[in-house]
């Protein structure tokens, strides 16, 4: 919990860089093509413009080589951080919810990134019925990324059941940390801060 | 020393020394009219043979007998079988004071094995036969044959034929495993991330179910061969053969539950049979006539046991729904008879077996020793396999349904998930 305010914080106290890199994105597309050849001068003149205004934010609000750093693995931990549920129940809980959150933003932030969502369960039941119940949870997780604006392409669900426990205990403890769902990001160079 | 004198002295008793007059009696299927109480099991006495491979064959022979649970094989004490081994034919009265309704007797030939069964009331050789068989260094080859012997011999003894040549697949490592019914000749059949093995009807070919990629497979025992017969996204979970071996029943989910689909071995695609609404259906289970399908879903909120047609519709409940603590029943196991489903049900914490009655839906509870769990039932269906940490590692346990008594099949790192065959015909 700590651990995800502090990523939170952190991505706040960085949106202004933030702000910038997600401008850019959005920036009206060029004209099509079939727009008279004599306006193409005047296009790149105020593209090459823009691109000095955007180095020139970049370079005000530009992190140290070693925050930069920090900031990268603070967003690729949040993507691959854990969410846990309750016994036999694919609900998302608060807890789940408000890191889901942070992993969108995220996402919306980085349009080429693509998040594979893995639904495990702890070993109490049936494993036939636990692997669907693994499913049934990864596929929880991915309408709620939707409903966030996620694309549902870069979105892929899976379930390894009780195959892979996170801890081999026995006891409640144990159970909980293995109802779970991972979260391994694909095509994750470096990610750009998303809005706060 | 006084009890040694009358022991040798029975012993002496128990064979006479003319030889054997033997008569080739009976073909397979042939039963021996012996003579017991009724409402008791036939005593049964194995005796000594000769030959290198006798006595390995005397405790196949013996273990299946009593493993079939229809015959009580008596026991010898090791100064009786060193003596008899020596003689040459049986006493009767002797025979019939240990309380033995039938002797049998196997000698190792060139060939194979020589059978004698002798009915101690009629005092007679009730049947002579020979049988082929691998020699013993092709050890599974051999082993076939011996549990063939012994399915046979108690067809002869009892009228109804048993199980010993069988075999049991189960989970063990995330790879499956294969083992003889007496818990020999195991090892593994299948890579790592493979689950939920199940027979074809002729016990030629096993279906599995992989995790990443998620996939259905059929693997042919004979040439070791495996092909995916379904996969994509989602999950396939638990196939199960039609009871004509032309095609697999499964569950496959995406992002909407997991429903019951069917695939033919000769291609043509998947056709879904289930409509769970979202939830989960996995675990189907054939009647014996192959019109219906139990299985387990969660459409009321946890797991249940359900029929239905094998289309897919006319679906009922089977399991009584019950809320609350205990509500999780799973891992059908359709009966030979038609008559039952036999089911694992959380009470207390824990799972134990059940059956229910497809008519009157009568409950049984089998078990309650420890933990236990994923039901399937031999052949003869009368003995179930199933997964149990009483001995405090999750094993494959065998237990006889009509008694109650359990004896354990595995031993070693935990397993689960088994599935018995078919009786087998050939070795593969």
């Amino acid at each position: 919990m700590i651990h995800r305010h502090a990523a939170l914080s952190l991505a706040i106290l960085l949106a202004a860089g933030g702000l910038n890199a997600c401008r850019r994105k959005v920036e009206p597309a060029p004209a099509p093509a079939s727009v008279p050849t004599s306006d193409n001068s005047a296009q790149l003149a105020a593209a090459a413009a823009q691109r000095r205004a955007d180095s020139l934010a970049a370079a005000r609000s530009a992190l140290s080589p070693a925050d930069a750093q920090r900031v990268q693995a603070e967003m690729a931990q949040t993507l691959a951080q854990r969410i846990y549920f309750d016994y036999d129940k694919d609900q998302l809980r608060d807890d789940a919810r408000a890191s889901l959150d942070d992993k969108a933003a995220i996402l919306v932030a980085n349009s080429g990134v693509a998040l594979v969502i893995t639904g495990h369960t702890d070993e109490r039941g049936t494993a036939e019925y636990n692997l669907a119940l693994g499913q049934r949870r990864s596929a929880q997780v991915k309408r709620y990324l939707e409903s966030k604006g996620v694309a549902e392409s870069r979105l892929s669900t899976q379930s390894l059941g009780d195959s892979q426990p996170a801890s081999q205990g026995t006891d409640e403890p144990a159970y909980q940390q293995n109802r779970r769902a991972e979260f391994e990001a694909r095509n994750a160079g470096a990610l750009v801060r998303p809005r706060s | 020393m006084a009890l040694m004198t009358v022991r040798r002295a029975l012993v002496a008793l128990l064979f006479f020394s003319a030889p054997l007059l033997a008569q080739d009696t009976t073909s397979r299927g042939v039963r021996i009219g012996l003579t017991y109480d009724p409402g008791s099991k036939p005593g049964i006495v194995v005796l000594p043979g000769r030959g290198a491979a006798a006595d390995s064959i005397r405790a196949i022979l013996s273990r299946d007998l009593d493993f079939g649970d229809r015959v009580t094989v008596i026991a010898l004490d090791a100064a009786v079988l060193g003596d008899v081994s020596r003689a040459a034919a049986p006493n009767w009265g002797l025979l019939a004071r240990l309380g033995a309704a039938a002797a049998v007797q196997v000698t190792p030939t060139t060939t194979g094995v020589h059978l004698a069964v002798y009915d101690v009331k009629k005092k007679t050789t009730a049947l002579v036969k020979d049988y082929a068989a691998p020699a013993i260094s092709e050890a599974r080859g051999w082993r076939a044959a011996m549990h063939g012997l012994s399915d046979e011999l108690e067809e002869s003894l009892t009228g109804t034929r048993g199980i010993a040549r069988t075999r049991v697949l189960f989970e063990r490592g995330k790879r499956i495993w294969i083992a003889d019914s007496d818990g020999e000749q195991a090892m593994p059949l299948t890579d790592a991330g493979t689950q939920s093995g199940a027979w074809n009807h002729d016990g030629t070919m096993i279906a599995y179910s992989t995790l990443i990629p998620s996939q259905i497979m059929v693997h042919e025992l004979r040439t070791g061969r495996a092909r995916t017969l379904a996969g994509g996204r989602g999950v396939y979970i638990s196939p199960v053969f039609t009871n004509d071996g032309t095609s697999v029943v499964y569950g496959h989910g995406v992002d909407d539950g997991v429903d019951l689909f069917t695939a033919s071995l000769t291609g043509g695609g998947e056709r879904r049979l289930s409509i769970g609404r979202g939830s989960d259906n996995v675990q189907p289970t054939f009647s014996p006539d192959g019109r219906r399908i139990a299985f387990t879903s969660g459409r009321a909120g946890h797991p249940e046991i359900y029929t239905m047609d094998s289309d897919g519709t006319n679906v009922d409940l089977l399991t009584p729904l019950e809320f609350g603590e205990n509500a999780y029943r799973s891992s059908p196991a359709w009966s030979p008879d038609g008559r039952s489903v036999a089911f694992q049900s959380r009470i207390a914490g824990t799972f134990q077996l059940m059956s229910i009655g497809l008519r009157d839906r009568g409950l049984k509870q089998l078990t309650s020793d420890g933990s236990n769990e994923d039901p399937s039932w031999a052949p003869d269906g009368r003995h179930l396999v199933f997964v149990s940490n009483r001995s405090g590692v999750k094993q494959l346990w065998v237990l006889d349904v009509e008694t109650g008594r359990a004896r354990q099949l595995t031993r070693g790192a935990a397993v689960r998930n088994p599935a018995w065959s078919s009786r087998l015909s050939s070795v593969n």
